[in-house]
This record gives structure tokens, C-alpha cells and sequence, in this order.
């Protein structure tokens, strides 16, 4: 890198589980220097590892590999949309028909492999300019369903496994979200996580999602006299009782099958 | 080179070293037998009655004639169809009649018909294996193709040129040989799918293509290679090995973080080349990579077409580790 320049050098993440493919966007990224100053504050083989270091390095833009171990490219930039300063990303590809239909159809900027320095200045200039993606964009070229939750704290993400939860509960703005080991709270409709993950969840109550592998048997509430006695789930290893509503129950009997009367 | 091609486009001769073809001829006699007893008698237990009756003469001609043609078989490939079946047709019938006269007193049925079913035997087998044959050629044509589109995946091309860009300016050398590995690979998937080749060529293609591997995914993978005792001579189908490895690496290696190990091994067991490449499950209960079905189906399928029954391919789960094991017999050029 050249020293001694009165502009601002462009902060770049690289994250490629190939080594090789690492080393060819550094010398592409020298090749451009002269066009478009940057410096590359960190490299990650696996999206893991990006989601941890990659707040702490102050990275402008992510240049971002899809087919990575661990953890989907365009999941891993879902999840990097909670950061304060999200960056912004262009994703790399060798070759994935459907993720690169799912690209351009919602805008997102994409290289594919071998990259050309000439179209990797022009990415990178205007995604200096289009900042991160939306969520939105994000969420439609997603295939599937995450398989993580994540907790955005100031610079920080933190994953929940999707396996891991046992019931979400609407409040006011936020969802709590359960698990054997404690509570979260995320910022998402319930409405969309019941969409995305289908079958996974089912809902026993207009503010509730459950899992359904996590579903134990109901118990039906001797109630006060004034109050009519309604059923509620009883999930494995929890010793809370979510209430069922009437309108749910039908589905909601059918989850085990000795729970038909 | 050895060439299956004389046995598809002209001359249509079953191949009688072949189980597939000897179970079917088999089979399809004795259903004939049957069908001739169900029409003399159609009651049941008389119907059995007329059919054990011919079994004593038809049972050891047909054993005596498949094991005749076994030992012929190399005569009648040099021969074109027209000639072979006429001396397949009085071998047979030569046979009958040897059959007829020392275990005619057994039996109600006269010379004269047991020549006749001899030679309607004859008659309808080869025809039937023949359309068989036939059947399929036109499906090894289209197997060939297939095996070629599935074999170029593009995110191996893809992600090896890009590999090969990164070393020009840092190792020159190891680029100009990873080029040539891949020209060399691209050589051999464009090659002729019907020509038979040395079981020696197909490792070398093997040991090319982890090459090309090795410097993408550098120490993520680690190849073991068990391969004293593997009969360099034998013959089989081309790229029936390379798709597997390929398989191993894209399903095994490339989607864990950790150090993938892959294992090849071929020997040869007695009179058959036994071949095994096992790699780890790195996602277990995550949804795997899609596309692997395709290529086992592909690999099956040609091997059908070669050896028809004689050939086996099975996978396995073990221990956190996916198993593909090909079971083919051991032939060579001379034979």
C-alpha cells in the first residue's frame, strides 16, 4: 500500500474458504490501488469466523464468498445487517445459478470467479456509495430457512441456534426468544419467522410460536370458577406453561398423535 | 485399445462370459419349457407333470450348452453374427441329439422334437438377447453424454482457474503444472466414453485431479492413497473413479472448516478389482449438497451397461464417514 495519500483508504473484509482465492482478490485489490485506495482489515476462511472479527476491524465493505463452510454467505450477511455499522457487501461466486438469479433480482452486487480487477474497482465504488443491503433484499435471495438467530448487542452478534429454541413469544415490539439455556429478545415479526421456517414452529397462541420437537403433552388448568379451563402445552425440560387459545387447539391437539381425544 | 464398440454397432453377439447374459438365457428357457407345457396340458398338476418330464433332457442340455458357450466365447468374437449364430445353432442341436441318446429312455419325448425345441431354444434366446443388446446401445450413447455433463461441475473449473490466476505471479511453476493437471483432466472427460481403459490411467487422472484439489483447498485436505495392491492392468469403464473422488471432496471436504480425510483404495480380490474412497460427513443434520445422487446413478448405470450384473456399487454410513464401494471384475486386454 502506498503511504503518505491525503484520502481515506476504503476499509475491505475478505472472506474465502480458498486460500488461493484470497490471495488473488489481495493482488487484484493492489492492482486498483492506483484507481481506488483500500486496505484489507481481515480475512476470514468461514462465516463464523467473519461474524467475529469482522466487527472490530472496522470494515467498510465485505467481499464475500456464498459456498463457505459453516455458515451460508447470504445468512451470514443477514446476520451482519444488525451491526451499528453494518458493512457493505459484494458477494463472490464461482458458479451458483440459483444464488445469482436470487442476486439480481433483488440488486445485490455480486463478482464472479475469476474476478476482473477492472469490475472489482466498479463494485467496490458503488457499494462505497449503496452502503449495506437491506434486510428486505437480504431475506428475498435467501433459499431456506436460517439456521440461526442472531442478537445484534451495539458491535457485537450473537447467534441463537434455530434448533435450539423452544417456544418465540410476541411483546410489544420485541419476540422473546427461549431456549434451555435462557431468554433473547430479537427485533422480527412473528408473523415472518412462522412464515420462514414453517413446519419447524406452530402457533398456540396469537402472541406464540413452539417448537414442535420440543412439544412433551398438554395439561388442561383446573381454573378459578370464574375463569373457563383451558389447556396448555408443557415443553421438554421447561417448567413453564404456555396457554393454548381456543382458536389454536384444533391444530395444536394433532402435534402428538395420543393427544387426539 | 480395447473397444467394446465391435459388440454394439455391427455384429450384436451376446457376450456368454457374461452372468447377466447366462441368468437371462437361463431363466428364458425354462419359462419357454413352460409355456410348451402349460399348452400341451393347462390343468396344474399335470401341466408340472409334462414339465418335469422335459426337464430331465432340457436341464442338462441347457447347462452342458451355456457352459460350451463359455468356453467358446473367444472363438465366436472373432466371428461375425451371421456364421456365429449358425455354429451356436449346430452346437446345440449336435448336443440334443448327444443328450437325446443317452437320456432318451427317461423320457416320452421323441428325437425329432427334442430337436425341434432345440432349435426354437436357439432361435428365440438369441433373438431375445440380441434386441437385449440391442435395446441398450442406443442408452450407452446417451450414458456417455450424460457422464460428460455431469463430470464438468462448473464450481471446479470455476474455482481452479481462479486458483491457477493467484499462483502465476508467486509460483509461476506450480501454476504451468496445475495447467497442465487440468488439461490433462479436461482431456480425459472429453475423451471417447466407450473406449475401455487401463485401471493405471484412471489413478493417474485420480492422483491429476487431487492435485488440482490439494492447491485450492491446501491442508483442509488430506488424501490417503492405498494403492500396492491395485491391478494396474485391469480394464474398465473411463471416469467411473474420478466422479467419486470428486464427490468425496465436494460433499466431504469443501463444506467443513476442519481437515477433511480422504481415503482411496483398489485392490484386486481373487478375479475381482475392488475399489473404495470414503471421506467425513462434515454436516451432520445439516442439509447437505445437493447433486450427489446424479452422478452415483450415472456411475451405476454405465456400469450396467458394461458389465451388467457383474458389477456392484454401494454407499454406506459409518462412523461419521460416507463409504462408496465398486465391485467389478478383474479383466485385462489379453482376455
Amino acid at each position: 500500500m502506498s503511504t503518505g495519500e491525503p484520502r481515506a483508504e476504503l476499509r475491505v473484509f475478505i472472506a474465502d474458504d480458498e486460500a488461493p482465492a484470497r490471495a488473488r482478490l489481495k493482488q487484484l485489490l493492489a492492482d486498483v490501488h492506483a484507481e481506488l485506495a483500500t486496505t484489507v482489515v481481515g480475512e476470514s476462511a468461514n462465516g463464523l469466523d467473519v461474524l467475529e472479527h469482522l466487527p472490530a476491524s472496522g470494515a467498510q465493505v465485505l467481499l464475500l464468498d456464498i459456498q463457505m463452510p459453516g455458515l451460508g454467505g447470504i445468512e451470514l450477511a443477514r446476520h451482519l445487517g444488525g451491526l451499528e455499522r453494518a458493512p457493505a457487501i459484494i458477494f463472490v461466486t464461482a458458479h451458483d445459478r440459483h444464488a445469482l438469479e436470487a442476486f439480481e433480482l433483488n440488486a445485490l452486487d455480486y463478482l464472479m470467479k475469476p474476478v476482473r480487477a477492472e469490475r472489482l474497482a466498479a463494485a467496490l465504488k458503488k457499494a462505497q456509495a449503496a452502503g449495506p443491503p437491506s434486510r428486505e433484499q437480504l431475506e428475498r435471495a435467501g433459499a431456506g430457512a436460517r439456521e440461526f438467530f442472531s442478537v445484534a448487542e451495539r458491535n457485537r452478534v450473537m447467534l441463537v441456534p434455530v434448533a435450539e429454541v423452544l417456544y418465540l413469544k410476541a411483546e410489544l415490539k420485541y419476540v422473546t426468544l427461549r431456549t434451555l439455556m435462557g431468554e433473547h429478545l430479537i427485533e422480527e415479526p412473528l408473523i415472518s419467522i412462522e412464515r420462514e421456517f414453517g413446519e419447524r414452529f406452530v402457533r398456540v397462541h396469537r402472541n406464540c410460536l413452539v417448537a414442535r420437537a420440543a412439544i412433551r403433552g398438554f395439561e388442561r388448568t383446573t381454573g378459578g370458577s370464574e375463569e373457563e379451563p383451558y389447556w396448555n402445552v408443557v415443553l421438554a425440560g421447561l417448567e413453564e406453561r404456555l396457554p393454548v387459545s381456543r382458536r389454536q387447539w384444533p391444530t395444536v391437539k394433532g402435534v402428538l398423535p395420543e393427544a387426539k381425544e | 485399445m480395447v473397444s467394446i464398440r465391435q459388440n454394439l454397432a455391427t455384429a450384436a453377439l451376446p457376450d456368454f462370459r457374461n452372468l447377466g447374459v447366462m441368468a437371462r438365457a437361463l431363466v428364458f428357457v425354462n419359462l419357454l419349457a413352460l409355456a410348451v407345457a402349460f399348452v400341451s396340458e393347462p390343468v396344474g398338476a399335470r401341466m408340472l407333470d409334462v414339465f418335469v418330464r422335459g426337464t430331465v433332457l432340457l436341464e442338462p442340455l441347457l447347462l452342458v450348452s451355456l457352459a460350451l458357450l463359455y468356453a467358446a466365447a473367444p472363438l465366436l468374437r472373432r466371428l461375425t453374427f451371421a456364421p456365429a449364430c449358425a455354429m451356436i445353432a449346430v452346437l446345440v442341436l449336435a448336443l440334443a441329439a448327444g443328450t437325446h441318446a443317452a437320456l432318451g429312455e427317461y423320457t416320452e419325448v421323441t428325437l425329432a422334437r427334442t430337436l425341434f425345441y432345440a432349435a426354437a431354444c436357439v432361435t428365440l434366446v438369441l433373438a431375445y438377447l440380441t434386441l437385449h443388446l440391442r435395446a441398450y446401445s442406443p442408452a450407452l450413447a446417451e450414458a456417455r453424454l450424460q457422464a460428460l455433463q455431469a463430470r464438468i461441475r462448473p464450481h471446479f473449473l470455476f474455482n481452479s482457474l481462479n486458483a491457477v490466476l493467484a499462483l502465476i505471479r508467486r509460483d509461476a511453476p506450480r501454476a504451468e503444472r496445475a495447467l497442465e493437471d487440468l488439461a490433462e483432466l479436461f482431456r480425459a472427460l472429453m475423451s471417447d466414453g466407450r473406449s475401455l481403459v487401463r485401471l493405471a490411467d484412471e489413478i493417474a487422472l485420480l492422483e491429476r485431479y487431487a492435485a488440482i484439489e490439494q492447491l485450492r483447498l491446501g491442508e483442509r485436505l488430506r488424501m490417503s492413497w492405498d494403492l500396492d495392491h491395485a491391478p494396474v492392468d485391469a480394464l474398465l469403464p473411463p471416469l467411473v473413479l474420478q466422479p467419486l473422488l470428486e464427490n468425496a471432496i465436494y460433499h466431504g471436504v469443501e463444506p467443513g472448516t476442519g481437515i477433511g480425510d480422504v481415503l482411496v483404495r483398489i485392490e484386486r480380490r481373487g478375479e475381482r478389482v475392488h475399489t473404495r474412497i470414503e471421506n467425513p460427513l462434515p454436516n451432520e443434520g445439516r442439509s447437505a449438497r445437493a447433486g450427489n445422487h446424479m452422478a452415483l446413478d450415472n456411475i451405476r448405470e454405465r456400469l450396467m451397461l458394461f458389465f451388467d450384473a457383474e458389477a456392484r456399487l454401494e454407499t454406506q454410513v459409518e462412523n461419521g464417514r460416507y463409504r462408496v464401494e465398486i465391485d467389478i471384475p478383474y479383466r485385462t486386454g489379453a482376455a
